[in-house]
């Protein structure tokens, strides 16, 4: 078990805590937590296997939110000393009294044990920041000059995407928790020109909650991925372009996995939901009254929100609000059953407690309700993915992402993808291009026929979903088996386009 | 330490051959609302510095918040080290140089809760207002104010102040089947109205009581200012000289180099950008914080000047570095925080535009934009908050909402109209870009590919 890294300890997180916490209670606060957190981020880009640019950026600070006369304030600084804590808490109170004109709704949360001296580190061996700049520089220098060597590609994008979070958090009920985990994302991408078009492949790794481990063998292959891109960077050029029109699909998970994120993930959020993104992401078809009675999908369909899957990139142990995570049902046998919550939304709909949700990116943002790993289950003992493949007369199998658009409510999407397979009698024929499928979102969940078994299974994930005003960024991973779906609708994007 | 003094002490600090530092002092106030009430709201504070070593051709960048005095040293000696160990830079140039702006030594003055003084009892009045007449607004108001110091060992002591402020206004019937938006721009909410704003959408909700369904198809659309933006934003951000020249993009030329100098349209539309343009003002001199495709920490300082991206519905430039220009044999060209886009002299207002037209749909907002082509630049997206039909010069009615499938560059094109240019809010893009200053247009075949049920 790794543990939280003594330079962070060693800031004055408790004194802070101590003076905003108490100046908040001086003026009247019903509630005050105060988040101290350190988000280290460092990105590399390479092209052509020069280093392009890299940045290693840190945010460093702390904030203080307020429930004052049923009204919220919140107010973040940087200045580490008690003082200065105080005086935020002050503008916190401020806040809530000026937002106070602006509030017609007394706030409340729902009831948390107190979790007082919580730590909790995320699951990884290698700290992404002790791993020289000029090693990571190397090796992905390295595997982009192997894929340079190939007549089959013009050129090769490379990027790194690392960071480590710490937080410290603590309330007025008592709860104080110190927390630590790490993300990683490398991504290569071989272009090429020729066949009078140009084209990309790249590698499907998703991000996830590992550390520099994740690129030198342990949960992904990257070299093996690697040399596969020229072959099917070739082969996309040269494919036809699809017939547009009603296909049987069988998506893989390093696809599927962003289509529950948009249709599903954020579908089920309950502040969508109730109206509180309304003006900006939107609301959801799925409203609350539908809750227990909407029919999402078929009904091998089950769907879970988990904060503690192992490397998953929405994991932790306690959420911004001080609540244990965990993992909850959001879809059972095709049912909508369940919510993602914060506080104030679980106590608002009689929720009881709420299910760990609240998180916000920096210190400098408040915490909303942000997505938890949200996963498609497998069957326990379904099928491969070829024997999902194998069940297809006409349709295409599709692999990896790329653009994905849904409206306000969740209803009307569309994605492409990496790679699009022919399927024909049961096989696989070859790629095709110019692809996205289309449908609404309870339309698709209801044409899911099969899903596949544990073997199928892979975590993906995105690490900067958007969301709030001002806009904050998550990361989230959402696991799922290659599933089957059937006469979905494909459009030919050269043809949409209108050429 | 002021902003100033970290500069000149991280210069001095610096071992490498050439530094430059950035400090950016931020802050920021917001109000976010829904339903006619508060759901959050907040003031922060922001410090970071920036430091770029050179050493030879290598660069190292190294960012952090909140430095304290003691700290100074390790963070340039970290950036010295970077620089140290980087592989050479393909983009490096001398350091830009030297040059100082007058109001160096002058405070960064932050914004606070109090920007809303006014704004809030105002925004209070408007909630009560719509309550009674059975409206929910939602929205959001925000205020940022962040002044950026850049030095260099090469001379530079530059400084810009950059207020943004925008507020975001949506309007819905009570069972939320009923939705209009209107955002605005602001440097600092003394010039914005909210009971107008309010007055405006309840208008747009009395057009939506009747509601018509279209099917999917081409139809001639009146396409609003801000739904302009976001699309003119997303050719903006695709315009880099370096992606065309490699053959990636809507501006390569078939066979190798760029598109500069074809036409793009046969109106004689013009999309430019000017640091100086009055109510979008942004910085004059480049800021870069990290170097890429389409930026160079090289550059940092380069004083930025009126640029014309299309000239005469011709492309003009596209966003260039000093090393790009090489590449490519055209002037450098960074990349503006502001776009303008103007058509003809005499252009109609957005309601000219209806009262002339035959049958068309008038939009309101496009969302969720996404690029499905980058080689036709075809993008994906929504309508939302209202699509209404016209007929005989007047609306008639609701439509159901599109998804689309379009290339800004093919409606650039297609458009048979451009109307009055005017100060503009994007709806998707606001989180980003703020600044600009766009007209409507009318495009006789705009691409809705399905419908959507959303309302």
């Amino acid at each position: 078990m790794r543990q939280i890294d003594p330079d962070f300890l060693a800031l004055p997180l408790r004194q802070l805590a101590d003076a905003a916490l108490q100046r908040a209670r001086d003026l009247g606060a019903e509630h005050a937590d105060f988040r101290l957190e350190r988000v280290r981020g460092e990105t590399l880009n390479l092209f052509d296997a020069r280093l392009e640019g890299s940045m290693d950026a840190d945010d460093l600070g702390y904030a203080v939110r307020v429930i004052r006369d049923g009204t919220w304030g919140f107010a973040a600084g940087i200045e580490l000393t008690p003082e200065a804590a105080a005086a935020v808490a002050e503008q916190a109170v401020e806040v809530a009294r000026v937002a106070a004109a602006v509030n017609r709704e007394p706030v409340e949360l729902a009831p948390e044990p107190v979790h007082a001296g919580a730590t909790w580190v995320s699951s990884y061996e290698v700290d992404p920041f002790s791993v020289p700049l000029k090693e990571k520089v190397a090796l992905l220098a390295d595997w982009s000059a192997g894929l340079l060597k190939d007549p089959r590609v013009d050129h090769v994008a490379a990027s790194l995407m690392q960071v480590k979070e710490q937080k410290f958090y603590a309330d007025t009920a008592g709860t104080d928790t110190t927390q630590q985990r790490v993300r990683t994302h490398p991504v290569l991408t071989a272009m090429r020109a020729a066949e009078g078009r140009f084209d990309d492949m790249r590698t499907l790794a998703p991000p996830a909650g590992r550390g520099y481990e994740y690129l030198t063998g342990t949960g992904w292959d990257f070299p093996s991925e690697v040399a596969l891109l020229p072959e099917l960077l070739e082969e996309k050029l040269k494919a036809p372009s699809v017939e547009a029109g009603p296909y049987d699909l069988v998506i893989h998970p390093s696809n599927l996995w962003l289509t529950i994120h948009e249709s599903i993930g954020h579908a089920t959020e309950l502040d969508r939901a109730l109206g509180y993104e309304a003006a900006y992401a939107g609301t959801s078809f799925a409203t609350f009254d539908k809750l227990g009675t909407l029919q999402y999908g078929s009904p091998i369909m089950n769907v879970t929100g988990d904060r503690t899957a192992e490397h998953g990139l929405a994991t932790i142990g306690y959420d911004d609000e001080g609540v244990a995570t965990r993992r909850f049902d959001i879809v059972r046998e095709g049912r909508l059953v369940g919510y993602q919550l914060d506080r104030r939304m679980a106590l608002l709909k009689g929720l009881g407690s709420s299910n760990g949700c609240a998180f916000a990116d920096s210190p400098g943002h408040v915490p909303i309700q942000r997505m938890a790993n949200v996963s498609l289950l497998p069957a326990g003992d379904g099928p491969s993915t070829e024997e999902l493949i194998s069940r297809v007369e006409r349709g295409l199998f599709i692999l990896g992402d790329k653009s994905w658009s849904i409206d306000m409510q969740r209803y009307n999407f569309q994605f492409t993808g990496q790679r699009f397979y022919l399927i024909e009698n049961g096989r696989v024929t070859g790629q095709v291009r110019d692809v996205a499928y289309q449908a609404t979102t309870t339309d698709f969940w209801r044409s899911m026929e099969a899903v596949g078994g544990p073997q199928t299974y892979v975590l993906g994930g995105a690490m900067n979903c958007g969301k709030g005003q001002p806009g904050q960024v998550a990361p989230v991973s959402h696991g799922c088996p290659s599933a089957l779906f059937r006469g979905v609708k494909i459009l030919n994007t050269v043809q949409e386009g209108g050429k | 330490m002021t902003p100033q003094e970290t500069v000149e002490r991280a210069l001095a600090l610096s071992k490498a051959d050439d530094c430059v530092v950035i400090v950016d002092e931020g802050s920021t106030a917001n109000l976010r609302y829904a339903g006619n009430t508060l759901t959050t709201n907040g003031v922060t504070r922001s410090s970071r510095l920036t430091v770029i070593s050179v050493t030879g051709q290598g660069v190292g960048v190294v960012s952090r918040t909140a430095v304290r005095p003691g700290q100074l040293a390790d963070v340039v000696a970290a950036a010295d080290l970077a620089s140290r160990e980087a592989p050479p830079a393909e983009d490096a140039r001398p350091l830009v140089g030297p040059a100082v702006s007058p109001d160096w030594d002058a405070p960064a003055e932050p914004t606070s809760i109090a920007v809303f003084s006014a704004f809030a009892p105002a925004l209070g009045e408007t909630f009560a207002v719509a309550e009674t007449a059975n409206r929910k607004l939602y929205g959001f108001a925000e205020h940022l104010l962040t002044t950026t110091f850049l030095g260099s060992s090469s001379g530079l002591r530059l400084r810009h102040d950059q207020p943004t402020g925008r507020l975001e206004l949506n309007a819905k019937s009570p069972d939320m089947t009923r939705s209009a938006w209107a955002g605005v721009a602001t440097r600092d909410f003394s010039d914005v109205d909210v009971a107008a704003l309010d007055a405006g959408l309840a208008r747009r909700l009395d057009w939506a009581k009747r509601r018509l369904d279209l099917p999917p198809g081409r139809y001639e659309t009146l396409i609003p200012p801000s739904s302009v933006a976001d699309l003119m934003i997303y050719l903006y951000w695709s315009a880099g000289a370096r992606d065309a020249a490699d053959g990636r993009t809507v501006f390569s030329k078939p066979g190798g180099g760029t598109r500069v100098g074809e036409s793009l349209s046969e109106s004689p539309v013009r999309l430019s950008s000017d640091p100086g343009a009055a109510g979008i003002q942004c910085a004059p001199f480049v800021i870069a914080h990290a170097g890429g495709r389409q930026r160079s920490v090289f550059d940092n300082g380069l004083p930025l000047s009126p640029t014309d991206w299309i000239h005469d519905g011709s492309l003009a430039a596209l966003l260039q570095t000093r090393h790009s220009a090489e590449l490519t044999g055209l002037a450098a060209t960074p990349a503006i925080d502001n776009l303008i886009m103007r058509g003809p002299e005499g252009g109609r207002s957005l309601d000219e535009m209806v009262a002339s037209t035959e049958r068309g749909l008038l939009l309101t907002c496009l969302w969720y934009i996404r690029e499905v082509d980058p080689q036709t630049l075809l993008l994906t997206g929504l309508t939302r908050d209202g699509v209404y039909l016209v007929e005989k010069g007047e609306v008639v009615g609701e439509v159901n909402n599109f998804r689309f499938n379009e290339s800004p560059v093919g409606l650039l094109d297609r458009m048979t109209e451009v109307g009055r240019e005017e100060h503009t809010l994007p709806r998707e893009w606001s989180d980003y870009f703020t600044r600009a200053v766009m007209p409507a247009v009318r495009v006789p075949d705009f691409n809705m590919s399905t419908v959507s049920q959303a309302s």
